[in-house]
This record gives C-alpha cells, structure tokens and sequence, in this order.
C-alpha cells in the first residue's frame, strides 16, 4: 500500500471535519469498547491468560528460526508447498507465478493485511487477475476503492446508508435500508465467485509448528470457502505468527476473539494442514503458503521487537482516544491506530512516519487492554528517541526541548525567567486569568482552547516567603 | 519521618496553591515537610519527545535533591509516575545508579495514594459545600493505580459529594507536547471529556494532575463554561478552594 503517513495531521483533520465518519466512529467505539469489557469478565483469570500469551508470544519470537523450520518440515510433510519471500514485491511475484502456473483467471481472497502490506491486489491486477475480496467489509471497501481503515474491521468508517447506496449502485439493484438485507445481497453476489474461483488467497492468523497447519479466525465462513473450494490455494503470512503448539492457539484465542470483537468465540476457526487428501471431500489440489519477513527480522534485532508479539485483534485501536476520533485512514499505511503508529515507522521507514510515533497522548488505554501485553507507549516512545538521534525532529522543537532542560538543570535562571513568565502571564490573562492567544509552538493550543493563566508569583517566590516569615 | 514534596513545575509556575494544599495536608498528616529549594523538572517533557539526554540530566537533579527524603509525594499521577515507572528505565545506562534508583522510585508517591496508604488519615481539613466529579489522570491511574484513593479522601470533606461522570478514566486528550503537536486531534479529544463532565451535572471537575487541569479548563472555558469550577484533588482536601484568595491570605502575612 502507498505510504501516506506523512500527511498525517491533515489527513486528521479532514477526518474531524467529515460527520459521517465521525457518526460512524462514534458507533463503533461504543459497540466494540463495550463488547469486550463484556467479554473479558467471563474469564476470571484474565491477567495470568494475557501473561501466558505474552510468554507464548515471546517463545515464538525467540525460537522462530526453530520453531519455522519444524513447521515447514511438518507442512511439507503434508504436502504443502512451502515459499519464503523476503520483500513485498517477492510476495506478489511468487503469487502471480502460481496463478500463472495453473492458468488461473478468477481468485477471491478471504482477509490478509498482509496482503494489503504488499499491494497484493494492484500488482494481482496489474497482471491481468480477476479478485474478488470475500469478507464483507473487505468487499465494501473494494467495491468503494478505497483502503480499510481499521485491521478487523475494514469498512468501521462507513455508514449502513454509505453501503446501502454504494450496492444499489454497484449491483444494480433496489436500495436496501437493512444491515440483515444487504448482508444477503452481498452473499448472493458473491456465491458465484466462490464456485467459479481458480484460486483462494488467505493470510493466516497463527502457523502451528507441531502440526505444520495455518490457522485463521474468522466469523462469515467466506475464509472457509477461500481456503477449500478452489483449486490451488495460497495463504500468505508473516515469520512472527509462528506460535509451537495447538496448546498456546487455544490460548491465545481465548483472548483474540475477546479482545478483538468481544465474542467468546470467533464462528470459524479453520485449520489448513496440506493440501486436499484421498477421500477428503473438499480443498485445494494445490496448498502454498509463503512465509514473509517484509522488514520482521529488522524489527526482531531492534529494541520494538514486543511488537511482533501483535495477534492483530484491534483492542489497541478500539481504545485508543486518538483513533476514536480520527479513524484509521490517517495513519496512512496498513495498520493504524497504536500498533500501526510502531509497525509503520518500523515497516516503511522511520523518516516516512514521522508523526505516527508521536500522535499519541501516552494514555496507555492501549498498553492494558493489549492482550499480549506489548508496551505500546514504551515502544512509541523508543521510536521518539529514534527521531530525535537521527535529527528527524523539526528544529524549534529541539531548541524548545534544549532550552527547557538547560534552564530547568539551573535553578536560580530558572527561578527567574518562570517568574518572569508567572507575572506576564497573569497581567495578560487579566480579570478572567485566561490567555486566548499564545505565540509560537502555544497557538495549535490556543487555537482550540484557553489557557489559563499564572497566578503573578511562583511556588518558589511564595514558600521562600513564607518560610522566612515563619522563622522570623 | 522526612517528607520531600516534590511541587512539580506546573505547579510552581501556575498553580502554587496546589503546592500549598499539599503542604498544609502532609504537615497536618504529621510529617516534617521538606521542599528542596532548587527543585525544578522531572525530565517527562524531554523524555516524553525522545529527548533521552536531557531527560536523564533532569532525573539525576531529583535524585540529589530527593536523596535525604524517607518519602517523596509528588501532587501529580504524571510526575509521579516519571518517577516511579521510568526512572529505572531512563537511568538504566548507569548501573552504578541502580540502588539508588530504585530506592528513590519505591519512595515516590502520588499525594493521595501517600494519604491513604501511608499516612493513613482517616480526616481531611477541607469542606466544600457541592457536588464533585473525578477525573482519573491517565498515568495516575495506569501508573500509580491511582482510583480510589482520591475518591475515599473526597468523601471525608464536609458538604462534599461526588456525582461520577460516565467514563472518568477516558484521556482528556492532554498528553504533554501532544496537545501543542496535535492541537486539533487534542481539542476534539477534550471535548468528549468536557461533555461526559457537563452531563455529571458536578459544580466542579476535581483531578490530581495539572497538565489534564489546564487542558481541560482551558476547553472547557472556551466552550463557553464558566461556571463549572475545576480543582486540584489537593486544594479541595485542604480546604483551599479558592486559589487566588488562599494564596493571597497565605502571603499577606
């Protein structure tokens, strides 16, 4: 996907000037925050389960190299073809060869943000594919040409009456004002895709190293369908999704689906181990997955690693103050919201992410519901520290910083210029002990609020007088 | 026992009465009090933007200044948390610092957290004839677990109940420099927060943290509501509720 994160703030700010996706924001957030607190009360052992996930993720991430090959060796042994690619643009290549292979026209997709990582559509396209997304939000989104602006939730910033007039155009058919009605057109269009389809593409959530299986999690069977009526099937994924065991997969879905949608429960989880079998009854002729590294090894060697321990359940964003209000187009890339505001930088490029690492209050709302523990606000601010040593940071920010530390590690200069300040500010604020306008770096503060002002005398000046009146 | 207070430097700039309140209620608690005269900055502005350098010569500055202290409480869930949580991360590269470190990050306390488990007072000077709602400070509450403390000594103020808003752990949307780097994404953030205050229908919003106060006046008053009054958790306990009075009868002599 091209990298917009740069424009980050404007792109923010047409967001909190749109009322529908605010409308649409505002919805989500109260069904998805709600959903999960729910949930996350049927388990009475919520934080010792984040734990163990926590560790189970960072087992995976610590034995990948282990762990990879014992589940190649495994998958290969059940008859998958097992591909490695390093970039994006491998990813895309290898799919089109086999496409090219098996003469295929027809692919329908069931959800990948890896795939959206890597373009996989346009370049699917590009070569003349015919691809069909199959999740119903990816189906909108692609219907609509547009990206998804949230990683399980694709279409969260659109309207049931956006939708509503987009089918009535795209399908040529009367306008639906239900979201059960439309849902069944949506399956009604894309029931032939799925009989008529030469190949499936899926991501997966996990690969399970002692079975050799990939795994996904999904809740509308359209991942099912991909992954079993066509004839050659590619599920495309990342190295730090390896987890060892069904054991930690049972774990660890106690928490996605929880944490993700707030249902105990996601309605599929399919496990994909080779291709079709004598006697089975249905799946691919052909079964490939390619396992991707697309800048994972570089964050695996750095100090952001705990991202990698990431099940792309959404919490993150869901509770973030900052996605709630601005949606998930913004970011820019892929993967919005906290996790984005990490995975960007780390994936396309420090310098191409500037503010992602910095828009962010450090509520650490996102930190406690993450159900694998990653340290969001830590990591953010590594990535900080990052574009300050690379001298990517705007210079009257560095002065700001420089100066403010330089005069706050000598206290009499110090004492002086904050008392300087504390009486100009409170014969600017006046008889409101308000300021409307300050200059410089204060006016994006005052462009949106007051500022209250300083009280004439500062803590310092008052206790010194104090005191010596005390002991006089 | 030595208490140090930390005043913090928004304190010291804007707000001394809070500084004061602190003071009046640790005194009263039955601690010596002490205030290091130099006392400046925690370091969180420069460790919050990346700016590790600066960050680590301000935290070295508490730590000398601290040193002597059985305690330190700080009136701010922020400041306190730089401390307590960060500190042993930010001075990491100094292993000869470590004990030292840790000794100064297990001392810190958040003022009422320091109230009710330390200094366990079980009555507070202040009253307040009114209805209170309680914001929770995002690092005061994922920080210092901060929750209940604030709302237990609130409830020993004469005259005082506490009516809750419907989400008093959302972020008000300060963040520090996020809210001069984003202001507009802040601004919107804020305004939730000012609407979930104005449906508790309190006469005034309390909190324990600065940054959060002069977000959320400043919003709040541009709103147009001046009338809703917002008070540090301090200055309410302490019966210092009217700032720029209490200062004055403080330094009139």
């Amino acid at each position: 996907m091209q990298v917009t994160s740069n424009q980050f703030k404007h792109a923010a700010s047409l967001k909190l000037a749109d009322p529908k996706v605010q409308k649409a924001l505002r919805n989500a957030k109260g069904k998805l925050v709600v959903a999960r607190s729910r949930s996350i009360v049927e388990l009475d052992n919520f934080e010792e389960i984040r734990e163990a996930a926590a560790r189970i993720r960072d087992f995976g991430l610590q034995h990948m190299d282990v762990l990879l090959e014992e589940w190649e060796k495994k998958a290969a042994a059940a008859g998958t073809i097992v591909h490695w690619a390093e970039t994006p643009q491998q990813v895309n290549d290898l799919v089109i060869g086999i496409a090219r292979k098996h003469e295929v026209r027809k692919i329908i997709k069931s959800k990948s943000m890896l795939g959206e990582e890597t373009n996989l559509n346009h370049a699917l396209e590009a070569a003349g594919l015919d691809v069909r997304e199959t999740d119903l939000g990816e189906y909108i989104i692609q219907q609509f040409g547009e990206t998804p602006s949230h990683i399980i939730a694709p279409a969260v910033h659109k309207s049931m009456d956006d939708i509503a007039d987009l089918f009535a155009e795209k399908h040529g058919r009367p306008r639906l004002d239900d979201i059960a009605s439309l849902t069944h057109e949506a399956r009604e269009i894309l029931r032939p895709h799925f009989l008529d389809a030469d190949m499936g593409i899926s991501g997966a959530n996990f690969l399970v190293a002692e079975t050799g299986s990939t795994m996904i999690v999904t809740n509308e069977g359209n991942g099912r369908m991909t992954t079993t009526m066509p004839r050659v099937h590619v599920a495309i994924t990342g190295i730090e999704k390896i987890v060892p065991t069904l054991e930690d997969i049972s774990l660890l879905l106690r928490l996605l689906t929880r944490s993700a949608t707030g249902q105990s429960i996601s309605n599929y989880l399919s496990f994909t181990t080779g291709p079709k079998r004598p006697g089975d009854k249905d799946g691919p002729g052909e079964f490939h997955v390619i396992i991707v590294d697309a800048g994972r090894t570089k964050v695996l060697a750095s100090e952001i690693r705990e991202a990698l321990r990431c099940i792309r359940c959404g919490a993150c964003m869901n509770h973030c103050p900052v996605y709630q209000n601005i949606g998930g187009h913004a970011y820019g890339w892929v993967y919005p919201g906290p996790i984005g505001s990490i995975l960007t930088p780390a994936y396309v490029g420090i310098e191409n992410a500037i503010d992602l690492p910095n828009a962010s209050t450090l509520c650490n709302q996102c930190g406690v519901v993450c159900p694998v523990k990653i340290p969001l606000p830590d990591l953010m601010r590594k990535l900080r520290e990052e574009q300050v040593q690379k001298n990517l940071r705007p210079w009257p920010e560095r002065l700001g910083l420089r100066l403010w530390a330089w005069t706050a590690a000598r206290p009499a200069v110090y004492g002086l210029l904050t008392g300087i300040a504390a009486r100009i500010g409170k014969w600017l604020g006046g008889r409101e002990r308000l300021l409307h306008k300050l200059p410089a770096a204060g006016s994006e503060w005052t462009s949106g609020r007051d500022f209250p002002a300083p009280r004439g005398k500062t803590f310092r000046e008052l206790y010194a007088q104090h005191r010596s009146r005390g002991t006089q | 026992m030595k208490v140090g207070l930390f005043v913090t430097c928004l304190v010291d700039l804007m707000r001394p009465s809070i500084g004061f309140a602190s003071l009046k209620l640790l005194e009263s608690a039955g601690y010596e009090v002490v205030v290091p005269a130099a006392q400046t900055c925690c370091g969180q502005p420069g460790y919050n933007s990346g700016d590790r350098n600066a960050a680590q010569i301000l935290a070295k500055k508490m730590l000398r200044e601290f040193a002597g202290c059985d305690y330190i409480v700080v009136p701010s869930g922020s400041c306190g948390g730089m401390i307590r949580a960060h500190y042993p991360e930010l001075l990491a590269e100094f292993p000869e610092m470590t004990q030292e470190v840790d000794s100064i990050a297990r001392k810190t306390y958040e003022l009422t957290d320091f109230l009710v488990n330390v200094a366990r007072i079980d009555s507070v000077p202040g009253q307040f004839s009114g209805s209170v709602t309680y914001h929770d400070s995002c690092s005061g509450l994922r920080e210092m677990n901060v929750k209940t403390q604030p709302r237990a000594l609130l409830s020993k103020v004469a005259g005082l109940n506490i009516r809750e808003m419907q989400q008093p752990e959302q972020c008000c949307g300060f963040g520090g420099t996020f809210a001069v780097k984003y202001g507009e994404i802040s601004a919107r953030i804020t305004d939730l927060k000012c609407e979930d205050v104005q449906s508790a229908q309190a006469d005034a919003l309390v909190l324990g943290d600065l940054g959060c106060m002069l977000n959320i006046e400043g919003r709040m008053r541009r709103r147009g509501d001046n009338k809703t009054r917002v008070l540090h958790v301090a200055e309410v306990l302490a019966g210092m509720t009217d700032p720029v009075q209490d200062l004055d009868r403080r330094t009139a002599g």
